[in-house]
């Protein structure tokens, strides 16, 4: 039998899926922990990236934490964090995750205040707003397009990532390819190669989902000419 | 009955000893050895058939689309599924580590090339077709060597991420440094062992990207002297 149709068998077994350490267990805690880190990535990069993005300062500092953060990797920092005093469990899984969720959110948000048009800024101030009535009423909703991008380049890294975490015996679907490989590859093929079908799929399905999303809060003029800019900061942002 | 038992100081934990590093530097060598030697394939083998790629779909315009669309969808899937659908054909060794990574740094130097190209303005291009370059000679004389600081990027990108993807191939049993890292997450939690390797990992990706930095460079004088 080959590990395609193995594959099928062991998807199409019921109590593979609602077993404890099922796929239904696993993609509750791969999701849980997915959104626990996009949203503390959240929560840490955009006041920082639009507050740098408005004073125009810390260009620099957005590049080097988007360099270094690709430099360091997954595992590493998955098997480091708990160590410290964040201790075993799901903080420091969500901490890491959440670490390779800024790059992206933070670059968009810097660019995103940064391409306001210096005019609209302008007239802002010359209408008497405050520098922070500017960025609440003017940068910001401006910059929502970029949120949005930045919002789903992060959330499908961190799924992607957060396979890694059965490493750190941290759940999450990466279990099932895990424990797969224990049972080597004659006979856990199928059940490798169904658990990283339900990885991609989750990954992919995120991605097609936030797109979108990513359409349904772009403004309908601004929509060409975000795509080529979306594709920009991609390209310079995440590139590997 | 436990008092009795530690007869000696507690060693400790530390975060990084030198002492590891002396009593264990023919393993890390080793491991820091496989680590480079994959990702040096794996960027010549990508870099080797992305270029191509890429002139591909700067010749042909309608396979463009596809060629950057499709490697845009490959890259979202993730590292450890990508492991897993090549693991159950390739077996468990450095060959299906291998084909993890040049598929990634594929993807990087494709997108990258691509864009290199796309920037040579057309009117240099309508001015070697004037010049009598054909198709070939503008392209090696031409639109290679403008295009190369988008070559180089892709480059550097690849590598970098590269080096830090080789990790993920502890699932498989060969990821250089990582075999390290996760070896010493299993043994007791061993911070100087983890610690080490994943400073060598960073120290690698930095050193290789300054190197391809600095080739960069060398190939592209003209670059710097318009920046200086």
């Amino acid at each position: 039998m080959s590990a395609i149709e193995q594959a099928v068998v062991w998807l199409n077994d019921p109590l593979n899926w609602t077993n404890p350490g099922g796929i239904m267990d696993r993609l509750g805690e791969h999701l849980s922990m997915s959104a626990a880190a996009v949203a503390l990535g959240c929560l840490v990069a955009w006041p920082l990236g639009l507050w740098l993005g408005h004073s125009g300062r810390g260009g620099g500092l957005v590049l080097l934490v988007s360099n270094v953060t690709l430099a360091v990797p997954t595992l590493a920092l998955l098997t480091i964090l708990p160590l410290t005093f964040l201790g075993f469990g799901r903080p420091a899984v969500v901490v890491a995750l959440a670490v390779f969720a800024v790059p992206p959110l933070l670059a968009n948000a810097y660019t995103g205040v940064r391409q306001v048009d210096p005019e609209t800024r302008d007239a802002a101030r010359g209408m008497g707003l405050s520098g922070g009535q500017v960025l609440r009423r003017v940068e910001l909703p401006l910059a929502v397009p970029y949120l949005a991008a930045g919002f789903r380049t992060a959330t499908v890294q961190v799924i992607a990532t957060a396979a890694l975490a059965t490493f750190v015996n941290g759940g999450g679907l990466g279990e099932i390819i895990r424990s797969g490989f224990g049972l080597s590859i004659a006979a856990g093929g199928g059940q490798i190669l169904a658990g990283g079908l339900l990885v991609a799929g989750l990954a992919l399905l995120a991605e097609v989902l936030l797109a979108g999303a990513e359409r349904l809060v772009t403004p309908r003029p601004l929509r060409p000419a975000r795509r080529r800019a979306a594709r920009r900061a991609g390209n310079a942002v995440t590139g590997g | 009955m436990s008092l009795r038992l530690s007869y000696r100081a507690d060693p400790g934990n530390p975060w990084f000893s030198w002492q590891y590093v002396r009593d264990n530097s023919d393993t890390i060598l080793s491991a820091l050895g496989d680590h480079t030697w994959l990702t040096v394939r794996a960027v010549v083998i990508a870099a080797l058939v992305g270029l191509p790629l890429a002139v591909v779909a700067y010749w042909v315009r309608p396979l463009a689309g596809p060629i950057v669309a499709f490697t845009g969808v490959l890259y979202t899937v993730p590292s450890l599924a990508l492991f897993a659908f090549l693991a159950p054909y390739l077996g468990i060794g450095a060959l299906t580590v291998l084909s993890v990574v040049v598929l990634y740094a594929l993807l990087v130097i494709v997108r990258n090339a691509v864009a290199g190209l796309n920037q040579v303005p057309p009117e240099v291009r309508e001015a070697a077709e004037g010049m009598g370059y054909g198709r070939w000679g503008r392209l090696f004389r031409i639109e290679l060597p403008l295009a190369l600081p988008g070559i180089v990027t892709g480059l550097r990108l690849a590598t970098v991420s590269t080096v830090a993807l080789v990790t993920v191939g502890v699932v498989v049993g060969r990821g250089g440094l990582g075999q390290l890292i996760f070896a010493g997450f299993q043994n007791n939690f061993y911070k100087a062992q983890i610690m080490t390797a994943t400073l060598l990992c960073v120290l690698l990706a930095l050193l290789a990207d300054l190197v391809l930095a600095g080739v960069g460079r060398l190939l592209t004088p003209w670059a710097a002297r318009r920046a200086g």
